[in-house]
């Protein structure tokens, strides 16, 4: 009865004309299968602009957004400084697979059982090959330069300053407004109490040493500086001269000079309350998102990773609780300038829409492995040629197949392209 | 039949070697705007984003029309599933519009805290 109809749908056409839905016609002249992953590609197409979409709401409402030829500028072997190289890469190796595809779809359609199965083993190839690339993309964006879900360390800078040296000198490192940086992370479980490991459990783990260092108000209470320091434009001369002689000292004298800057500018306001000092951090935050190439992903130890002891406020650093090195920079260009700043993370957002658009899409390439490969199975046990339908279980996966290709030609776009 | 699929098989050969092109030209003139390529070189933003996605939109054509062969099917079933695509136009404009009026007000808001510390 199945074999029957499905026979009937390519073999006549006629009855569409007049006898519709009596039972032989077909609408739109194709299998229902068919018909149906179309449609199922339709709500499918839905769902990925739904995430793209939100991807670029969430950019146009940013002050600043991560640049995308910098995040994305590592290759295998060959390290930073390849922008685009390795997505670029990518895109091929999931253009080769959709070309397979079709090839296999082609072979299905002149019953070519051999033919179907060989371009279709080269698509499961292709497929994972393109999952392994993504394997190795989510592996240096997270280990490698410590991204995550709710932590973007790439920033890009609002305006052109000087780098601090490490005893708080203006170092002869200089950034303009729209230079990319990375706020490397140093590794906190190194830097603990040697003893502090064999004694903890097993489950306790990094997260333990952390907690275990004192420091955790520094990162809050500079920001309040900041803060306090980008609001009071009225001040902002005062605080200019001040920091111009403020190089030449050391740090303590420094630290005491940011005080100093910090009581002056804060007559109007209180900064005792929990609340203002939120205020001000997230005020810094915007403040300060900035930028510059030199220091990416080639010196990944580079920036006096090892240092520091533990968190805390250094001459030339902030060093958060969770081991990000947010690096001092004296503003020198804009309303700002002669204040010290902190690096600031970049768009809370960009670690989710990443990881959960790619890996969506990931997701789909991965399940249409699985499809590709039971139904390469099938076309080999025969299956397929029993039904007489020309193979149309490989056009319906080639389907797919073409989609996640498609959908990677829009992801490429929004994240890597624009 | 053993026609057609020679002259499938030279659509196919054809679809993906201009699908790479595009690739190609796209990444290298992306790059070229941002100034990678010739030192101190840049081409306007919404200049580069346009030629994207206008590129973009050609790749995803030659895919659906040619690798998904919406080309040769019936012209009911290429409008049921075009035309619903379109109500994204609407989608994409709305939701970017509103991306920019957060943006606005939350610029509206620092300024006025600006002054308020000021006073």
């Amino acid at each position: 009865m199945a074999t029957d109809t499905l026979d009937k749908s390519h073999t006549d056409h006629s009855t569409t004309e007049n006898g519709s839905w009596e039972g032989a016609a077909y609408p739109f002249k194709v299998g229902y299968g068919k018909l149906m992953i179309w449609y199922f590609l339709l709500s499918d197409a839905f769902t990925f602009a739904g995430f793209l979409i939100a991807y670029g709401t969430l950019r146009f409402s940013s002050d600043t957004w991560p640049v995308p030829d910098f995040v994305f500028s590592t290759f295998p072997f060959l390290g930073g400084n390849n922008p685009l190289l390795f997505v670029t890469l990518m895109t091929f190796v999931l253009l080769f697979s959709s070309y397979t595809m079709i090839r296999a779809v082609q072979e299905g359609h002149r019953e070519n059982r051999k033919g179907v199965v060989k371009w279709m083993a080269l698509t499961i190839l292709g497929g994972l090959g393109f999952l392994g690339c993504q394997a190795w993309e989510w592996t240096t964006l997270i280990s490698g330069e410590h991204m995550t879900v709710s932590t973007d360390p790439f920033g890009r800078h609002t305006e052109g300053g000087i780098y601090l040296g490490l005893n708080g000198e203006e170092s002869d490192e200089s950034f303009v407004e729209g230079d990319s940086y990375l706020i490397h992370r140093m590794d906190l479980s190194a830097h603990a109490d040697p003893g502090h490991e064999d004694s903890g459990t097993g489950s306790h783990g990094e997260e333990g040493n952390i907690v275990a260092h004192p420091a955790q108000e520094t990162e809050s209470s500079l920001g309040e500086i900041e803060g306090t320091a980008a609001e009071n434009n009225s001040s902002a001369g005062t605080l200019q001269s001040d920091s111009v002689g403020l190089h030449q000292e050391d740090s303590t004298v420094k630290q005491s000079v940011i005080a100093r800057e910090q009581g002056a500018a804060g007559e109007g306001t209180s900064h005792s309350s929990g609340e203002q000092e939120a205020t001000h951090d997230e005020h810094a935050t915007q403040n300060n998102e900035h930028a510059t190439k030199d220091d990416a992903h080639g010196t990944e130890d580079g920036h006096a990773a090892h240092h520091y002891p533990g968190p805390g406020d250094y001459p030339d650093a902030v060093v958060d609780e969770n081991g990000y090195i947010h690096r001092k920079y004296i503003v020198a260009s804009g309303e700002n300038t002669g204040l010290i700043k902190s690096e600031a993370f970049g768009p809370k957002a960009f670690g989710a829409l990443f990881f959960f658009i790619t890996g969506f899409h990931g997701f789909h390439v991965f399940s249409g492995v699985i499809f590709l490969f039971i139904i390469m199975i099938n076309v080999m046990s025969g299956i397929y040629i029993a039904r007489r339908n020309k193979n149309e279980m490989v056009e319906k996966i080639g389907l797919y197949w073409h989609f996640v290709d498609l959908v990677w030609v829009f992801v490429f776009l929004v994240f890597y392209l624009i | 039949m053993a026609h057609d699929f020679t002259t499938a098989k030279k659509i196919a050969n054809k679809t993906i070697i201009i699908l790479g092109v595009i690739t190609i030209v796209e990444v290298m003139l992306t790059l070229t705007g941002k100034g990678y390529i010739i030192k101190g070189f840049h081409l306007p933003h919404v200049l580069i984003s346009f030629l994207m996605i206008a590129g973009s939109l050609w790749k995803a054509y030659l895919i659906v029309f040619e690798f998904m062969h919406m080309k040769y099917e019936a012209r009911g079933l290429m409008l049921s599933v075009l035309l619903p695509v379109g109500l994204l136009i609407w989608a994409i404009i709305s939701f970017l519009y509103e991306g920019q009026a957060w943006k606005g007000n939350r610029d509206t808001v620092k300024e006025r805290e600006k002054m308020e510390v000021a006073e």
